[in-house]
């Protein structure tokens, strides 16, 4: 019978040791945001409203970890300026 | 016209099709595109009511429970996590005797996270006073979104619509899609009997005494068990107009049946599947899908399983310290009966793991040989 096997190896809890930067959630993105640098003002929008955390500003610019933008255009939103820009995902 | 939907989309146009006037709603996976395209309708004007983005599920429902007490039709949809943070808002919206429709994508409550589908997130809501549907395929969630709006209304109850997440909610289906006529036609617009209205002041849900809150719980009560008729009424006018008719239980197969599978949501058209290929093989087997599950339909439930038969009740879904909850419920609905059939229960699928063809019919075997448990549940999963 397919029964759920029950003995002393069920697991209390699920503890990880592995890292949440091992979720690649960039392959869930269609459109990717695109940094016209230009126009930045340093202001740090992008970096506070991103959900996933995964723009980090380097050097007074906002640098996105593409492996983890998920392209959900939020930073692209807030922008102040409109430096930021959502783009097809693949185009240059 | 027949469209090929998703199972949230289907619950969408029923809600724009009853002409909703105010939705409220805070996304949640894997309900979000529900509400996600009632905005866009909005947006296009293809929408006429009001649609709120709200700061959580609980404001969401409280500000339905507004919009309802000043006279407005009112939906959201929510799931899992969001149903559970709703909780309080629940029971004053039943408490209030708003028909609001909501309905409810089901997902596994954390810890720890999981995503899919499984029945405990709506099962928990049970004793909030809503009425429960739960749908096995996208063109019944549509068509129960419009029944609900009138069974609702015509008790002054709360209707929750459930249906599986993914395996009806993101699963494209052909879906009949009614006119705005011939929606119109089944569902007259909502005349509530009580508004809140600045031009005549009046509280609402003020404190009340034991014996005023014990005759308003029992008035809610007999309300709430009318609506097992007037889910089968709504359900056959519905078929009059639509030529699809709908009961507060679908079987199949069970005229003769030894054994029946009674299960709900999306299972119940597996489990047709599997009771076809039992047959094939020689073996009386039929099923009970239950539609409504509150009200319990026990009154129905008590005319068709008989004695001498086995049930088999598949639970994806686990109250912790009792069973399967359709099981317990089943078994509460037949005692005292001086014939009735024997009980019993499987937990399976819980956190979206595939109930199978091939699951069911060993669930079935194993009840109707006689070698399962009438007390406690066995804990099943399909080993592929
Ligand atoms: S698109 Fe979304 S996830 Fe990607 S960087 Fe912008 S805010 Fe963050
Ligand atoms: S929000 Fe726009 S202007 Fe501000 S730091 Fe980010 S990219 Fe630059």
């Amino acid at each position: 019978m397919p029964r759920l096997k029950i003995d002393e190896n069920l697991p209390v809890v699920h503890v990880s040791d592995r890292s949440t930067l091992e979720n690649l959630t960039g392959s869930w993105r269609t459109m990717a945001p695109r940094l016209r640098p230009e126009k930045c003002t340093g202001c740090m929008l992008c970096w506070k409203y991103c959900p996933d955390a995964c723009i980090e500003m380097i050097d007074g610019r906002p640098v996105i970890d593409m492996d983890h933008c998920k392209g959900c255009g939020i930073c692209v939103a807030e922008c102040p300026p409109k430096c930021l820009i959502m783009v097809e995902e693949g185009a240059r | 016209m027949r469209k090929v939907l998703m199972g949230n989309h289907a619950a969408t146009l029923g809600a724009v099709l009853a002409r909703a006037q105010v939705v409220a709603a805070y996304p949640i996976t894997p309900a979000t595109q529900v509400v996600e395209l009632i905005a866009e309708m909005e947006a296009k004007g293809e929408f006429s009511g009001r649609f709120m983005r709200i700061e959580s599920e609980h404001s969401a429902m409280a500000a339905l429970l507004g919009a309802a007490s000043a006279g407005a039709r009112c939906f959201t949809a929510t799931s899992s996590q969001g149903l559970a943070y709703m909780h309080e808002l629940l029971h004053w919206v039943s408490g209030a005797r708003l028909p609001i429709v909501m309905v409810d994508v089901n997902r596994a409550l954390a810890a720890p996270w999981n995503l899919w589908t499984d029945q405990t997130d709506s099962l928990s809501q049970r004793d909030t006073g809503w009425i429960q549907l739960y749908c096995a395929t996208n063109q019944e969630v549509l068509d129960t979104v419009l029944q609900a709006y009138k069974i609702a209304e015509r008790v002054q109850l709360p209707a929750m619509v459930v249906l599986d997440g993914f395996t009806l909610s993101h699963v494209y289906e052909p879906v009949d899609v009614p006119t705005q006529e011939q929606a119109d036609a089944f569902l007259p617009p909502w005349d509530a009997p009580r508004r809140l209205d600045p031009a005549a002041p009046a509280g609402f849900g003020a404190m009340e005494g034991p014996k005023g809150y014990m005759r308003l719980r029992k008035r809610l009560a007999l309300d709430m068990e009318r609506a097992e008729d007037e889910t089968e009424r709504a359900g056959a006018e519905f078929g009059r107009e639509f030529g699809r008719d709908y009961g507060v239980i679908e079987t199949y197969r069970t005229a003769d049946a030894d054994t029946v599978l009674l299960t709900s949501g999306a299972v119940g058209s597996t489990a047709k599947q599997a009771v076809d290929e039992l047959r094939e093989a020689g073996r009386k087997a039929g099923v009970v899908r239950v539609r409504l599950f509150r009200p319990f339909p026990a009154k129905t439930l008590r005319r068709v399983l008989r004695q001498g038969q086995k049930v088999a009740v598949v639970d994806r879904n686990y109250s912790q310290g009792q069973q399967g909850i359709f099981c317990e419920e089943l078994k509460a609905a037949m005692y005292g009966l001086p014939e009735r059939p024997e009980i019993y229960g499987y937990v399976a699928g819980l956190g979206g793991g595939d109930i199978t063809v091939e699951l069911l019919k060993e669930i079935w075997l194993e009840t109707d040989s006689g070698k399962a448990s009438a007390l406690e549940p066995a804990w099943m999963e399909d080993p592929r």
